[in-house]
Parts: C-alpha cells; sequence; structure tokens
C-alpha cells in the first residue's frame, strides 16, 4: 500500500465511486445545457434534454464531441461560464491543425492541481522532495500541471520550463532534485547528457520521473530508468480535460489511475460509437464530472487504450487506463497498412539501437514509401559498407515482421536527428504536400 | 607491424566529408593515405595520419570513428609486384576486405590492405620476404 494525496477519495469503494458519478453527472449536464448553446443544440438535435440524465449510466445517450467541435467552437463557443469567472487558458500545439484554447475557473485549476498533486504522491513525493519541472511552461499545460501539483504536496518546486539542458543539469545536481518532471524523450535526453559529461546514474539525487505529452514505450521506459537511476512514471492528461493528471500510474506501473471522480472515462468503438466493455480496446472518450469553464462532455481524445477494473497492488480503486496504444492523429496509413511509431521505436530498442529516429513517408509513382531514418552507436560502427548494409538489412526484416510492411533503414552517425526538447517531430509525411 | 587506420562514418549529405577534412587539416595533422567506401546513405571515409590519436579525438566529436589494423605493402616498380602479394595473401586463406593504393614522393607507391586476420597476413608476407611498411616509416613520409 502506498501514499495517497487524498486517500478517502482514491481508495473509495466502486460503490461511493458511482455515487459521485451519479451526483455530479446530472448537476454537469444541466450546466453544460444552460449555459453552453454549441453543446445544447447537439443535445436538441440527438433529442436528449437534461432530465434524460438521471445517472451516470445514462452518459450514453449524450452527443460526442470531437476536436473539429472544438475547432468549430473556437474561441469561445464551448465557454461554460462568465469569462469574468475564468483566470487562466491553455492551449494546444496547434500542430494538427487550428488551436484548442481550453478555460479555467480558480477551481478548475485547484481540482486540475489535485490531480498532478495525486501523481506526484503515487510517485514517491511528499514535502521533503525537490521538484524539477522541466515540462515548458506557458501555454502548454504541461508545466503548469506538475508545477501547481509539486505545490500542492508542499515540494520544492524548480520551475526551469523546457530547454537549455546545460541549466537543467546543473540545477539538478547543485540543487538535489529528486523528481524529474518532462516529456520521456527529454528525459532520455537529460539521461544521455549526463554520461556525456561523465555523471554516472548514481551521482545524481533523482529517485522518481513523471513522464507525459507524448507517446513512450515500455522500452523507453527501462532506458530512462537505467540512465537515470530512477523510476519512471507515466502521466496522462490533454489539454481539452485540463492538463497532464487525468491518469496517472502507481508504484505499480502498470496502466494509470484515472482520477474518476473528476473525469469519467469510456471506450469506444471508433468507427461506430458503441460503448464498449471494460477489457477491450478502443478510442478514450472523457467527461469532465465538475470542470466549470471548460466542460467537456464525452470527448472524443482520439487515444485508442483498454480500460482495467483490476484490483491494484497499490489500494487504490480507479480504474485504469492502459498507456495508448496509438492515436488516429499518429497513425499513418501506409500502402494501406496501419503503421504507428510506437511501433517502430519497439522495434529499435528490441535491436539494441536507440529510440531516436525519423521516419519520412512519401509517394514515388504512386507507391507510398517508408525510410526511417535511425542513429547508429559507436559499438555498432564497422569499417566495412557491407557490415553496415547488414544491419541496415536486419533491421528492415525485424521492422517488417512488426510493421507489416518494409521500411527502406537509413542509418546515420549519432546525434545527427534533432533532439526535442518538447514533443518529438518523429514523422516527416511528404505525401500532404501532393494533395 | 600492423599500421593503425581510422575509419570515419560519414553521412551523405552536403559539407560533411569536408568537414571531417577540415577537422584534420585544421589541426595540422597530415593525411598519409585515404579512401572512401561509399553507399547511398553513408561513406566511410578510412584515414591514416600524421597523428591516429589526435584525429580520433577531434573527429569523434562529430561522428563515430573507429580504429581499424590494416598493413601496408611497398610495391617494387616491377611487373606483378601486386599479383605477387596477393597469391601470397590467397594462398593462406587470408581474406582481402579492401585495398586502396597510395604513392609517396621517395617512398614510391605502396598498398594498403585490410585483411581479416592482420597476424597471418603479416607471417605469410614475411615468409616471401615481401616487407611490410611500419607506422613510424609511414608518418615519416
Amino acid at each position: 500500500m502506498g501514499n495517497y494525496f487524498q486517500p478517502q477519495i482514491e481508495t473509495a469503494s466502486r460503490d461511493e465511486i458511482i455515487s459521485i458519478q451519479n451526483e455530479k453527472i446530472v448537476k454537469q449536464v444541466k450546466h453544460v445545457y444552460d449555459h453552453v448553446a454549441y453543446y445544447r443544440n447537439l443535445m436538441d438535435e440527438k433529442g436528449v434534454k437534461p432530465e434524460d440524465i438521471k445517472s451516470i449510466d445514462d452518459i450514453k445517450k449524450l452527443p460526442f464531441l470531437s476536436k473539429s467541435d472544438l475547432r468549430d467552437a473556437y474561441p469561445y463557443g464551448l465557454l461554460g461560464t462568465d469569462l469574468k469567472n475564468c483566470v487562466r487558458i491553455h492551449s494546444t500545439s496547434g500542430t494538427t491543425g487550428r488551436r484548442v484554447v481550453a478555460f479555467y475557473t480558480q477551481a478548475d485549476v485547484d481540482l486540475w492541481e489535485e490531480c498532478c498533486a495525486r501523481a506526484i504522491v503515487a510517485a514517491g513525493g511528499n514535502e521533503d522532495d525537490v521538484v524539477q519541472v522541466a515540462y515548458g511552461y506557458g501555454l502548454f499545460t504541461g508545466g503548469a500541471g506538475l508545477h501547481g501539483g509539486s505545490h500542492k504536496v508542499g515540494c520544492l518546486t524548480l520551475p526551469m520550463s523546457s530547454g537549455n539542458t546545460e541549466r537543467q543539469i546543473q540545477f539538478m545536481m547543485d540543487l538535489e532534485a529528486t523528481i524529474l518532471c518532462c516529456t520521456p524523450s527529454y528525459a532520455a535526453y537529460l539521461g544521455e547528457s549526463l554520461a556525456e559529461k561523465g555523471y554516472k546514474p548514481s551521482d545524481n539525487k533523482l529517485k522518481a520521473g513523471i513522464f507525459g505529452a507524448e507517446p513512450w514505450t515500455e522500452e523507453m521506459r527501462r532506458e530512462i530508468e537505467k540512465s537515470l537511476g530512477i523510476k519512471a512514471f507515466d502521466i496522462y492528461g490533454l489539454t481539452e480535460t485540463s492538463g497532464p493528471g487525468v491518469a496517472f500510474e502507481c508504484e505499480a506501473q502498470h496502466g494509470m489511475h484515472i482520477n474518476e471522480d473528476h473525469f469519467y472515462a469510456e471506450i469506444i468503438d471508433p468507427e461506430t460509437g458503441e460503448v464498449l466493455p471494460d477489457g477491450e480496446k478502443g478510442e478514450l472518450v472523457f467527461t469532465a464530472l465538475d470542470k466549470e469553464a471548460f466542460p467537456l462532455l464525452r470527448y472524443r481524445t482520439r487515444d485508442i487504450c483498454v480500460l482495467s477494473r483490476e484490483k491494484c497492488s497499490c489500494g487504490r480503486t480507479h480504474v485504469k487506463m492502459s498507456k495508448p496504444m496509438g492515436r488516429s492523429d499518429d497513425m499513418m496509413i501506409i500502402r494501406g497498412v496501419n503503421v504507428f511509431p510506437s511501433q517502430i521505436e519497439t522495434v529499435l530498442i528490441k535491436e539494441g539501437y536507440t529510440p531516436n529516429y525519423l521516419i519520412e513517408v512519401d509517394r514515388v509513382n504512386n507507391t507510398d514509401t517508408l525510410d526511417i531514418n535511425v542513429e547508429l552507436l559507436t559499438g555498432q560502427f564497422s569499417d566495412k559498407v557491407s557490415d553496415i548494409h547488414a544491419k541496415e538489412k536486419s533491421l528492415e526484416a525485424a521492422m517488417r515482421t512488426m510493421l507489416g510492411i518494409g521500411p527502406k533503414i537509413h542509418l546515420v552517425p549519432p546525434k545527427s536527428i534533432a533532439r526535442s526538447e518538447g514533443k518529438a517531430v518523429r514523422v516527416i509525411d511528404k505525401r500532404k504536400l501532393h494533395d | 607491424m600492423a599500421i593503425r587506420q581510422l575509419s570515419v562514418f560519414i553521412e551523405n549529405k552536403k559539407g560533411k566529408l569536408s568537414d571531417a577534412i577540415k577537422t584534420i587539416s585544421e589541426a595540422g595533422i597530415n593525411m598519409r593515405a585515404m579512401s572512401i567506401g561509399d553507399s547511398d546513405d553513408f561513406g566511410i571515409l578510412r584515414l591514416i595520419v600524421s597523428d591516429t590519436a589526435k584525429a580520433y579525438s577531434l573527429l569523434s566529436e562529430d561522428t563515430i570513428v573507429k580504429v581499424t589494423d590494416v598493413i601496408a605493402v611497398k610495391m617494387n616498380d616491377k611487373e606483378g609486384a601486386l599479383y605477387t602479394v596477393l597469391r601470397v595473401l590467397e594462398k593462406a586463406e587470408i581474406n582481402v576486405e579492401y585495398t586502396y593504393a597510395f604513392t609517396a614522393r621517395e617512398l614510391g607507391a605502396y598498398v594498403v590492405f585490410r585483411v581479416n586476420d592482420v597476424a597471418a597476413a603479416e607471417k605469410a608476407l614475411s615468409d616471401k620476404g615481401i616487407t611490410l611498411m611500419t607506422e613510424d616509416e609511414i608518418k615519416s613520409i
């Protein structure tokens, strides 16, 4: 049994959780219907009235919201309260289209920070810890969320923001940071940079890391844990539902507990919208049960994952979600086959390469091409061209087994693929240029 | 007798080869022999230089560098000189992975061989009275 930030709710019985959800959903749907014209129209179109929602089970009757609704309603169309009650906005990076701007009242900020505080405590944090927040600060939710969570726990908070690796390392070592929060790719990069400076994993005081905001694999977790000498915990969230902390990993490191008292999760068939039972793979849908300013109901995240209600050894009772297995935004359809970057990463680590890669998809003579640049490690280099060609061929074969289609592998010198200090750019799809 | 060759991984991108050469020349290191094994994506620059250790550490800052032992044979200015050497290696069942030739003003021509078994190649050649060049000799060119 571990420590909890809010033990009563984090270990509440199933019945208690359901009764909280029942109470909140009835209130929230009424609030949204009364305040959000955009969603009221969707409900009216579907012929659903607030009175039809009597318990959390009735949530199925409600219409979905998707990213395109957020774009259509930009910027104020989904606002659930007067602007004068709002104290902050955050925004997505806008890489996949128009930016999403989310609004927060003070109560929204507080509940979000509490969720992050639960994550920090689950990772072993308490008021003695020094939390290095190396997520970006600003519009991005990563910095603000973990920063606020760290305050709530009472940790000493180092508001580093992302980038400036020299300074990150200096503060990490001099101020003896114990918990690192950043994207997993940046954590891996910090690990490499420390090693380059001659530091051993035991030279730092870090004990845990809370990493999220981009997909990562179990293999990458082990790499990071080894290079930094820590336990690495996953955290999940999205700007649309507040930010990181919607779900977080506990000491079991086997799935992320969803903060069900604030966020109700469903898994649906992405094609039909039908709700699937626990344990089945599908698209994750979230309903914010008590957010005021940006109260999204049945928001389709595009993340593909599985929910599990198996008893967790940490004592928390909240439902667990698997690491997203893919995201329809990241999914590439190459020669008719669905390919996820996470699959490529898995093969690379299994075959002994670094998880730094760059995928280029193009269309030549009406056929899709898949090229993957992979960094060669010093020990893998040979003075014979044939040896390196053989490595490329063997990696191509391993990729073909995993992906179902054969890529062309290009081995490149170490550090020739740009490192990210925020979200990693892994895919360049040149086909879009021809559309 | 073996001579240390530097093998440098060069990305097949504009300026990458000249970057490597610039690094060496700016450090005042002289190149004694050079060849490139190339493919579509990358090249392997093979160098024998006047200061192997220094060149290794400078080039390693940007890419992967490996030290490989090779042998170098001075070629007599006689017909069939290279053939003789190759026959000796073949009879001793030594594989030649790659080879490249170089000339120096006073020493004449010499040929560098990358073989699968340096010690066996040295023995086979010296048994036949073929002298291998030493690293000092090459560096003093």
